[in-house]
């Protein structure tokens, strides 16, 4: 288990975040790993030059997401490399390294830092890639972050996510909240404090805004919250309960679910609240709608057959297609932005689990060995769940790659987390 | 009242003076009030206090319907919660209810909601079988999100698949 090398990470970033945000007490997220990829690629990574000079060391955070996505062995060099220091290829080749990572932080004239690096291919004895970004401070981590997207994407071939976001729910004591973080646990940002519970956050696909059901008003209703400008407006406030907030690929309209005809069903409104329109049908609850990648189909709960069962049907409406069939109880449906998977929760023998199944074959899988699971959401490379589920009688979120092998929690200090939803790509 | 007394009394002796051409008197008749029949200067007791709402031995005082596992529709044994509140709807067109329903929690959150929205819809119709104007009556859900009762053992659990009338 990689832990120890993680948890030095934690404690040197943790406590230069300490020194910076003195006045308020935020429960910082905890991540453990508790499985890896079945192939890892060693890599190698040097100490950056200057990094100190930076809020946050460049290099540690790089070495910490690499490792965290279980698809990496990182190889400390043990000494500081730059972009611009000899290299011996041959040499980290047999040293057991597939790859270098070298490079730099270098404080400009306007206050802003910035990062250099390189990647090199030991097998091949050539450069793979090179970056140069220039940020504010408060971005470093953001930055590092990027870095090791790169690093992720030129060895994998698959798009990184460590430099996106997620957003979750929080409750200790009375106080609900509604937190976004790097999707390490690091940098949590309060968006919304209440008295009363919050659920089904949604990210708008531009990663600006956050949709959410709050129960303010003594029943559901369904806000949208512009992140940057704190501003809200109420998408959704008909007689009734107002739930399930999911954004159309566009960013322009919500496919939600309301109960103002009497039964829970879908309906589509703009995400300024007008247009409304019902599309679904059925004697049953239809809820938990979800557009597929291109917008034209709408993914969905309904207990039209009895028991709860995931469907599909046009974003015009009409008829709905049964989607699972493993099982009586089957909700909280999730596509992958690429269109292949579908996750969903399962209950099954008292249990509630994580599945996936392949859209192009209809092929099931188990995914989570923890037994009390909820709300799955993808990560935007599709490669990645994280979820709520419980831990010791806590609220803790979880993350599983999609071949079940990966495995990590987050937890906080203290109360539940809930309710995870993991944003898009951003610039 | 007292105006109205000195009228009645003028245009009585007026009547008086007309009909015949005795003397006035200077001091006033005495009023004979026993034989007329509401006493106009009587004053009746409202108590704005003793709103049968607000009596926490009274009926209305119940205000929660509990449900079975898996179960949707309003048992006979809560008929007269029911039958209760529905009476003073009726008879009190400017209030209104939220009709709150609650799951166990057990299940999904956004499902869940949708299954404590059939308990309070349940609760909903029957006031409107009843006779309650629709305007009276909103049924919203809580789901699983404000349980009454922590726990995870059969009494939560039967505590919390619970529809609540708000007013």
């Amino acid at each position: 288990m990689i832990k120890s090398h993680f948890s030095s990470t934690f404690i040197r970033t943790f406590a230069v975040i300490a020194l910076f945000i003195s006045s308020v007490a935020h429960a910082q997220l905890r991540v453990e790993i508790a499985g890896v990829g079945a192939n890892q690629i060693p890599v190698a990574i040097a100490a950056f030059g200057n990094e100190s000079i930076a809020p946050h060391q460049v290099s540690e955070i790089i070495k910490a997401d690499l490792t965290r996505s279980g698809y990496f062995k990182i190889i400390d060099t043990g000494t500081v490399l730059t972009e611009n220091s000899q290299v011996n290829l041959a040499e980290w080749k047999s040293r057991g390294a597939d790859a270098l990572v070298v490079g730099s932080v270098e404080r400009l004239a306007d206050g802003r830092f910035d990062v250099k690096y390189r990647l090199f291919d030991t097998v091949n004895n050539k450069q793979l890639s090179s970056m140069a970004l220039a940020a504010n401070p408060n971005f470093i981590r953001v930055s590092a972050h990027k870095v090791a997207d790169d690093i992720y994407e030129k060895l994998t071939g698959i798009p990184g996510v460590f430099a996106t976001r997620i957003a979750y729910v929080t409750k200790a004591g009375k106080e609900f909240r509604l937190e976004v973080a790097d999707s390490d646990g690091m940098g949590n940002q309060v968006a919304l404090r209440s008295n009363e519970p919050i659920i089904s956050p949604s990210w708008s696909p531009d990663g600006t805004k956050v949709a959410y059901v709050s129960f303010e008003n003594k029943k559901p209703v369904i806000y949208v919250q512009d992140l940057v400008t704190r501003s809200r407006s109420v998408a959704a406030n008909y007689k009734g309960s107002n739930s399930a907030p999911a954004w159309s690929p566009d960013g322009k309209r919500l496919a939600i679910a309301l109960s103002r005809d009497g039964l829970t069903q879908v309906y589509i409104v703009n995400t300024d609240g007008t247009g409304l329109r019902r599309v679904s049908n059925s004697n049953g609850i239809d809820t938990e709608p979800q557009f597929s990648a291109d917008g034209q189909s709408i993914y969905f709960t309904s207990d039209r057959s009895g028991g709860p069962q995931i469907y599909r049907m046009s974003v015009n409406g009409g008829e709905a297609r049964r989607v699972t069939f493993g099982g009586s109880y089957n909700i909280s449906p999730r596509v992958s932005a690429d269109g292949k998977n579908l996750a969903f929760i399962s209950r099954r023998e008292g249990k509630f689990q994580i599945y996936i199944q392949d859209l192009t074959n209809g092929q099931e899988q188990r995914l989570s060995d923890t037994v009390k699971d909820e709300s799955p959401s993808f990560s935007p490379n599709g490669k990645y769940l994280m979820y709520a589920t419980e831990s010791g009688r806590r609220g803790t979120l979880a993350v599983v790659s999609v071949d079940g092998r990966v495995k990590q929690s987050l937890s906080t200090q203290s109360g539940d987390i809930r309710e995870p939803t993991w944003g898009p790509f951003m610039k | 009242m007292r105006a109205i007394s000195s009228v009645f009394i003028l245009s009585s002796v007026i009547l008086l003076a007309a009909c015949s051409s005795t003397k006035l008197d200077d001091k006033a008749p005495v009023e004979d009030r026993t034989s007329s029949g509401v006493d106009p200067r009587s004053v009746g007791t409202v108590n704005a206090s003793g709103d049968p709402l607000n009596d926490p031995q009274g009926v209305l005082a119940k205000r929660s319907v509990y449900f079975d596992l898996d179960s949707y529709t309003v048992k006979p044994e809560y008929q007269q919660v029911v039958e209760n509140h529905a009476k003073y709807l009726k008879a009190n067109t400017g209030r209104k209810i939220i009709i709150q329903g609650n799951t166990d929690e057990r299940g999904g959150a956004e499902y869940n909601l949708a299954l404590g929205q059939k308990r309070a819809e349940a609760v909903r119709r029957s006031l409107s079988l009843l006779g309650v104007p629709e305007s009276q009556l909103e049924a919203v859900s809580l789901g699983k999100e404000k349980p009454k009762a922590t726990g995870s053992d059969e009494a939560a659990w039967a505590e919390n698949r619970r529809a609540d009338i708000v007013y």
